[in-house]
């Protein structure tokens, strides 16, 4: 293989996420990329090429070529452009092409925008997009699966197996709301019970109301340059990239092995170790992919953080909270800080930028023993995986 | 939708023809009460759903089999709040079931209590028309 460049994150901007009906699709990526051009100190016509990952051009928002759209508006136009789709992912695929545009030695800075707005159609419409993303033919059209049901799914089967119960799956959510009060931008800044999650409605069973990331609108953007352009730059706490690792599943879920652990967050996981030389006991904290809270006690199994079975165990010992072993989703994860889905891996790195910088607000800072975050973004249940590890 | 200033964008009405022809001796046999699928000449590999090429070996030569009935349920999930599209039912329940060729089916699980269903029951694959006068297939209580 050829030798890779260094890769940095030198500039990071992030909008308020929530019900953004304030705003028209431009105006929104425009909160998150000026601040991170400012962050960085870079002029928007030194951009090269920006990658935007974003899934409902056309669908829950009306432009069809967003990152033509969103160059114009934030004055990128003349870089090269490409948007990027990997359902829920898109945000770290299109983290991963602008950090290969730089890698690969074509080009010194690129920005990385994760943008969507999912509020300007009704929510049943907005399940039926989501639910059409799978395999449309043979597991929506005759059956209407919805997003928390391919979830629900799995959940069910981790609980028969491992005896995971729903109280469990209702810790996740209780962690996650207590971090989103103390972080400004997350969409549900309110504190929640076990009781008000089991008490909440029936969404597709057993995941219930407060089981699940609420549908939002958001943008996050980061600037990424060459270690020759962060010299020129003069940045002066660069956050790297230390390894990426991906890999995908079935879009039919009945073509999956079992319902226990999504075989593409292992396989990408076991990639983003070997490509950064990390081993999972050197990860000071994580980002890992909560769109239900099933999915965060999957994630600890399937990225190698816990062992298999034992993600509840985990969870209910404290271990990821700060304080605990490995920190997660302390920003309030998808579930309470809002998961616009082809934001959400830019929003990830976003975060671990901050926490490595030693900027979180009060009271959900990590402690930094190695400076080492990784960001572990699914796309669809687990159709396709990005894991990506920084380092400062 | 929305309680901020907004203008309505134009209204557009999508419907696909999706094509069937290379499969469609599984649509029909729906039809016929049957449910076919497909197995690789080449390399052996049944698959569900039915395919015209192999993803394991890129041979095109498949072969129709029928499937066997008995399915034992893996995993499944009431699905309580439903998509544009089916707000005209009434909560459904999804099932992945494995079948003894050694492929899995998901499907909908009907005539079952809410409280007899689990993982690792077992049901039938039958063939079906619904309501709409569209093929489908369910699993369903052996009698």
């Amino acid at each position: 293989m050829v030798d890779l460049r260094k890769v940095a994150i030198v500039g990071a901007g992030h909008s308020k996420f929530g019900n953004r009906n304030d705003v028209n699709v431009s105006e929104l990526a425009f909160e998150a990329v000026k601040p991170s051009l400012e962050d960085a100190g870079v002029d928007a016509k030194e951009i090269e090429f920006m990658a935007l990952g974003t899934t409902g051009a056309g669908a829950w928002y009306e432009e069809l070529l967003p990152a033509v759209v969103v160059a114009e508006y934030c004055g990128l136009t003349k870089a090269g452009l490409i948007r990027c789709e990997a359902a829920c992912a898109s945000g770290s695929a299109a983290f991963f092409t602008a950090y290969s545009a730089i890698a690969s030695g074509k080009t010194d800075v690129a920005i990385a925008v994760g943008l969507e707005k999912m509020r300007e159609i009704d929510t049943p419409t907005v399940m039926e997009w989501i639910g059409r993303a799978g395999y449309y033919l043979w597991e929506f059209h005759n059956f209407g699966l919805t997003f928390p049901a391919y979830y629900a799914l799995y959940a069910n089967a981790h609980m028969a197996k491992y005896g995971t119960t729903e109280e469990d799956l209702a810790l996740v959510a209780v962690k996650n709301h207590k971090y989103a009060t103390l972080n400004p931008v997350a969409h549900l800044r309110k504190e929640i019970t076990v009781d008000d999650v089991l008490s909440s409605m029936v969404i597709a069973s057993p995941l219930k109301l407060f089981d699940c990331c609420p549908v939002t609108d958001g943008s996050a953007s980061l600037i990424l340059a060459s270690e020759e352009k962060v010299k020129e730059l003069k940045i002066d706490t660069p956050v790297w990239v230390a390894g990426i690792g991906y890999s995908s599943g079935t879009a039919n879920l009945s073509k999956r092995p079992d319902y226990v652990g999504l075989e593409a967050s292992v396989l990408a996981a076991e990639r983003a170790y070997k490509a950064s030389g990390i081993t999972p006991n050197q990860i000071d904290f994580a980002e890992v992919h909560d769109c239900f809270t099933v999915a965060e006690i999957l994630a600890y199994e399937d990225i190698g953080l816990c062992r298999k079975g034992e993600g509840a165990k985990f969870l209910r010992e404290g271990q990821t909270e700060i304080g605990g072993k490995v920190p997660m989703n302390v920003d309030g994860g998808l579930k309470a800080k809002g998961h616009p889905i082809g934001t959400t891996g830019c929003s990830m790195i976003y975060e671990l930028t901050k926490q490595l910088r030693e900027e979180a607000e009060k009271g959900r800072q990590v402690p930094l023993k190695n400076y080492v975050g990784l960001a572990h973004n699914v796309g669809g249940t687990g159709h396709y995986c990005y894991v990506t590890i920084l380092r400062r | 939708m929305s309680s901020m200033p907004s203008i309505k964008s134009r209204e557009i009405k999508i419907v696909q023809d999706i094509p069937i022809s290379r499969t469609l001796k599984f649509w029909e046999g729906l039809k016929e009460g049957k449910v076919y699928t497909t197995k690789c000449v080449k390399c052996g590999k049944p698959h569900f759903p039915p395919v015209a090429d192999c993803p394991d070996c890129l041979s095109s030569e498949m072969e129709w089999i029928e499937l066997s009935s008995e399915v034992e349920v893996e995993t499944f999930t009431h699905v309580v709040i439903r998509p544009t599209s089916f707000q005209q039912n009434k909560p459904y329940t999804v099932a992945i079931g494995k079948l003894k060729e050694d492929v899995k089916v998901l499907a909908w699980l009907t005539g079952f209590k809410m409280s007899e269903i689990k993982v690792g029951m077992k049901a039938k694959l039958v063939a079906k028309i619904t309501p709409e006068g569209n093929p489908t297939y369910e699993f369903v209580p052996f009698e």
